[in-house]
């Protein structure tokens, strides 16, 4: 017997209350039908006796009080899911936005996922190489990683984002990829960007786009990254597919979750984001890795837009804290026109140890890195020196610095967008760009190692 | 005997209102709804009870039946548990992965040992023997490394009856019995049940005069950490934190590891299941997985079990210490742990304090701290518990509330640094804003162990750090070129010290760890080259000459080529030959 209740009792930005229900459960869905036939979706959020909170997925414009009958479905939110979503394109619910038809599902999931067992995991070491050398040689991508790119509004991390996508392979390129893009309160430009670029390149029969944009309702913006992640999930651990997930912007996404955190009245935490968001944001990215027995794995690459520029705000900060590193843009870098503008020092691939250097790339990998890495920041001291004192006064090896940054800035960090350079030739660069300094100056690398490779004057 | 029929009143997130009685007892366990998850009471008001849920709550609802047990949150301690995994509310991982697959299915109930599995077990009590609360009447061998020594209920008191000869046994077999004065009896299993919130008792607290020696220069040498004290690792994302804590748990001369994964990565659990699984502890030769019980709440799992883990893994390390082991808890990170305190306060519409932590956050730091220590314990022997809590601050800014209250409770503090990290300068334990509390009451030690002078020599290093860095003040401005030769050797010498002694390699074959008796050359070397350094520059030749034969460079690698066999004589000679060197070409 189908039960409705009829009127709603408060209303309150997205959340709707309802009076004398009895027989529901915490996290399932109702769906919401208004006078003129509409129908909208809600999920449970709060249940006090027989008061029960609803959050209204489309918002509640145009809801009055009377006429409206709710229907409580039994089931948390689900998403039908099968191979044939490849290529489609549904909004941040799961419904589809191009005009085919509803998705005849092999399975239905619950969004909100599962946690993977920590016994059960694979830990990540196959590399996936970009073709961008300040990404491959110092903060390599390892499949099953979550590597945000920490970005600021107006850089190039959108194009950065395609580029890794358009390049993006693995040492045994046999495999089978696909990718799962969610765009969060994003302009439409932006959701066209890739559309167009997935075209160009061919890969558009491969990848699942959820979209929510600037302009649709919040609560979609929350369920998005779940719909594309537990899409993501079923193409890894069901298909065996090796999948990247492009999410943007992680910022719009916590923002949303601000919105709805403080229309339901919670205490806020720091810069009114509310005391969960490390928890929230954890439950999107620690769904990415790789389990023991299953050939896929499910790869992340948010991207967020530092408010400001600023590292320490909530969003990269508790970011950080959860992804296994970060890419860093530098707007200094991006105004002198390198691209792709990589902060190297701030940026970090915490698993690279375990997937580079002998037998997974080259044995000089983690050296040089290393070496890149401490002559880089040695480059920033000169640097702040000869602003003092004017380049002229620094001292022989304070000047063979600078020189290092200018050529390390120019031709290891700038390359084309179109530019898909082998992990031969970034290590080869690195190390002709290394061979500038003196070799005792190169203290991070091993005798061996600077016998086979380093090429400058003792 | 339960006549109450609770149900579920209300679900807001892992906070559920209970309805139906007024007999549920404050911090006891009950099963909530269908799913029979479970849950601890945390406030009740009249006939409504606050329980806050250890597993996602979609699925309750109003109605939905709540069981009690009466008894508060326990965990079952016996054999089994060493190389085990459990999550925060200590059920074993593994055993749930063999149950429910790959990701982690709600409402299962399981004890934390093996219960099925047959150890062999000597006895050592017989008929009639007294009783004691916290004696040891049965030992097994748990893991290679191991020896598990079963210990009476620290309550319990009477004599030995009906005690079973030494044999196989299940933990839950009864093999004695405790008869009181009055005649009650009490049977006597190798498990024993404890509350995790309480702390266990032992005889008395011991002053601290042992250090935890870990193998890491900067810690052994500049901020040591005692046995039984605490230490605290704050620093930003991508500094190091879990790194360090991974390198202790590995190193450390602890004989007992818990490794406590609390609100972290999946992958970092799994590298450390990897890891110990094949490497070997330098002093035993066992592997560490022998000696070490993992804890993992990852940041995606209930976060009300991240609250319970740490009190959890507390429990366990206790039972370890008072069989007489000293024990290392490595909490990563605390700060989760209060993040989820605060959650859950926030869900009870508690009063917030400083940036909405709970006004009693410090309370429940210093309560967590305060169970480490050196301790006799109730059977006479000695153990200790050595507390490493990670503490994350949000933007890597000291002076937040989890940060500046941890500094009250611990006694060394390993601030680390993001601009070190930046120039990949690992460990990044910055030396200026470091400190170590215990080095005074460990100084006899390390005299006695490292050797002779070795205060001396630790002051000396740290002097010419400190007059390193009030000299890079000048040198940001001016340059290193106009410094006067003594000051400049003041500045080649303090990068010896930070390239080749602080930084430490934990990727390095022989680097990630290093002996106390390694330590110590390399700290008589570097003090060599800089008295003798010294000698040149008061006879008013040039530095620079020396820098030029490249003895300051060399001993960059020494840590490289000490662990590879190379002696202290082999540098000093080094040194000799660099100085006669420069005093030739200056005759």
């Amino acid at each position: 017997m189908r039960i409705e209740y009829t009127g709603l009792s408060e209303i309150q930005g997205s959340l709707v209350a309802l009076e004398g229900v009895s027989g529901v459960t915490y996290d399932e869905l109702a769906e919401i039908t208004l006078n003129n036939g509409e129908r909208r979706y809600g999920r449970i959020i709060k249940i006090d006796g027989d008061k029960v909170v609803l959050q209204v997925f489309e918002g509640t414009d145009g809801v009055d009080m009377e006429h409206v009958n709710t229907h409580f479905t039994g089931k948390p939110i689900t998403l039908p899911l099968s191979r044939e979503i490849l290529g489609r394109i549904f909004d941040g619910s799961g419904k589809p936005l191009d005009g085919l038809r509803e998705v005849f599902p092999d399975e239905r999931r619950d969004i909100n996922g599962a946690a993977i067992n920590p016994v059960s995991r694979k830990y990540p070491r196959s590399c996936i190489l970009t073709g961008i050398s300040s990404i491959d040689a110092t903060s390599t991508l390892i499949r099953g990683q979550k590597l945000p790119i920490f970005s600021g509004a107006g850089m190039s991390h959108n194009e950065l984002a395609a580029q890794i996508v358009r390049q993006a392979q693995t040492m045994d390129s046999s495999d089978e990829f696909a990718i799962v893009f969610c765009a969060m309160g994003v302009k439409n430009d932006t959701a066209e960007f890739f559309k167009k670029d997935f075209q160009d390149s061919g890969a558009l029969g491969r990848v699942v786009m959820y979209l929510n944009m600037a302009s649709d309702p919040i609560i979609e913006r929350i369920l998005a990254p779940r719909c594309a992640l537990t899409a993501a999930e079923y193409l890894a651990f069901h298909h065996g597919y090796h999948v990247l997930v492009i999410m943007t912007d992680m910022s719009s996404y916590c923002e949303a979750l601000r919105e709805f955190s403080s229309s339901k009245g919670e205490i806020p935490s720091r810069k009114g984001f509310p005391s969960y968001m490390y928890s929230d944001l954890a439950s999107l990215y620690e769904r990415a890795g790789m389990i023991q027995g299953e050939k896929g794995s499910v790869t992340q690459v948010p991207i967020l837009t530092m408010p400001n520029d600023d590292i320490s705000h909530p969003i990269p900060d508790l970011t950080g804290y959860i992804t296994e590193g970060q890419i860093v843009l530098s707007r200094s870098l991006e105004q002198k026109g390198i691209y792709p503008p990589v902060a190297i020092l701030p940026s970090l691939s915490r698993l690279m140890k375990d997937g580079t250097g002998e037998g997974f790339t080259r044995e000089d990998h983690s050296d040089l890195s290393n070496q890149l890495f401490a002559s880089y920041s040695a480059v920033a001291d000169a640097r702040s020196l000869a602003s003092v004192i004017g380049e002229d006064e620094l001292s022989e090896i304070d000047k063979l610095y600078v020189d290092f940054g200018r050529r390390f800035e120019d031709e290891f960090i700038a390359q084309g967008d179109r530019e898909n350079r082998t992990l031969e030739e970034t290590l080869d660069l690195g190390w002709e760009l290394l061979s500038m300094l003196p070799r005792k100056e190169l203290g991070r690398v091993s005798d061996k190692m600077l016998d086979k490779y380093y090429k400058g004057s003792e | 005997m339960e006549t109450n029929n609770y149900y579920i009143h209300g679900v807001n997130g892992p906070v559920i209102t209970v309805r139906g009685g007024r007999s549920l007892p404050m911090m006891s366990l009950v099963y909530v709804g269908n799913d029979k998850i479970p849950g601890e009471v945390v406030s009740a008001n009249g006939d409504t009870a606050i329980v806050q849920v250890y597993e996602d709550s979609a699925g309750l609802g109003k109605g939905q039946p709540v069981i009690s047990t009466g008894r508060p949150m326990s965990v079952l301690l016996g054999p089994g548990m060493i190389s085990n995994i459990y999550d925060g509310i200590a059920r074993p991982l593994r055993t749930i992965a063999g149950m429910t697959g790959s990701f982690i299915t709600k409402g299962i109930t399981l004890p934390a040992l093996d219960l099925e599995k047959l150890w062999d077990v000597n006895i050592e009590v017989k008929d009639g023997d007294d009783a004691k609360g916290g004696m040891i009447f049965a030992r097994t061998m748990e893991s290679d490394a191991i020896e598990h020594r079963c210990m009476l209920r620290p309550d319990l008191k009477g004599k030995f009856i009906e005690v079973k000869p030494s044999g196989r046994y299940k933990v839950t077999d009864v093999i004695a019995q405790i008869v009181d004065e009055r005649g009650r009896k009490t049977p006597l299993m190798l498990a024993q049940e404890w509350p995790i919130r309480r702390p266990r008792p032992c005889l008395k607290r011991l002053p601290i005069t042992r250090p935890l020696v870990t193998g890491q220069r900067v810690i052994d040498t500049l901020f040591p950490v005692g046995k039984g004290g605490c230490a605290a690792i704050p620093g930003p994302f991508g500094a190091g934190k879990t790194m360090v804590q991974h390198q202790l748990a590995k190193w450390s001369d602890a004989d007992v590891i818990v490794y406590l994964g609390c609100g972290e990565r999946g992958n970092e659990m799994t590298q450390v299941l990897d890891e110990f699984a094949e490497l070997k502890d330098p002093k035993t030769g066992h592997l560490l997985m022998e000696r070490t019980i993992l804890i993992a709440n990852t940041s995606n799992m209930p976060v009300a079990a991240r609250e319970a883990s740490i009190y959890t893994g507390m429990t366990i390390a206790e039972y370890y210490r008072d069989m007489g082991y000293h024990v290392a808890l490595m909490a990563d990170s605390t700060s989760r742990w209060a993040e989820a305190l605060r959650e859950i306060s926030g869900r009870l519409e508690e009063m917030p304090a400083e940036e909405s932590f709970p006004a009693y956050l410090p309370s429940r730091l210093a309560g967590f701290y305060e169970r480490a220590g050196y301790m006799e314990t109730l059977s006479g022997a000695e153990g200790s518990i050595t507390v490493i809590g990670a503490v994350s601050p949000q933007g890597g800014d000291f002076s937040e509330p989890v940060t500046q209250n941890t500094k009250r409770f611990i006694r060394t503090f390993w601030a680390l640094d993001r601009s070190l990290a930046y120039a990949r300068h690992f460990p990044s334990i910055n030396w200026t804003t470091s400190y170590s509390e215990y080095f005074i009451d460990l100084k006899d030690w390390y005299e006695n162990n490292f050797g002779s002078g070795f205060t001396k020599m630790r002051q000396q290093i740290i002097d010419i750090l400190g007059k390193e860095s009030s000299l890079m003040e000048i040198v940001k401005l001016i340059g290193a070129d106009i410094l006067p030769d003594d000051q400049k050797l003041i500045i080649e010498t303090a990068k010896v010290i930070r390239q080749g002694y602080l930084q430490q390699n934990a990727f390095h074959k022989t680097d990630t760890y290093m002996p106390p008796e390694k330590q110590m050359i390399m700290l008589e070397v570097i003090l060599y080259l800089f008295e003798e350094a010294k000698k040149l520059t008061s006879r008013n030749i040039p530095l620079n000459q020396l820098v030029a034969t490249g003895v300051f460079s060399a001993l960059y690698r020494m840590k490289f080529d000490l662990g590879e066999g190379q002696t202290k004589d082999y540098f000093i000679k080094l040194i000799d030959d660099s100085i006669s060197k420069v005093l030739e070409g200056n005759e």
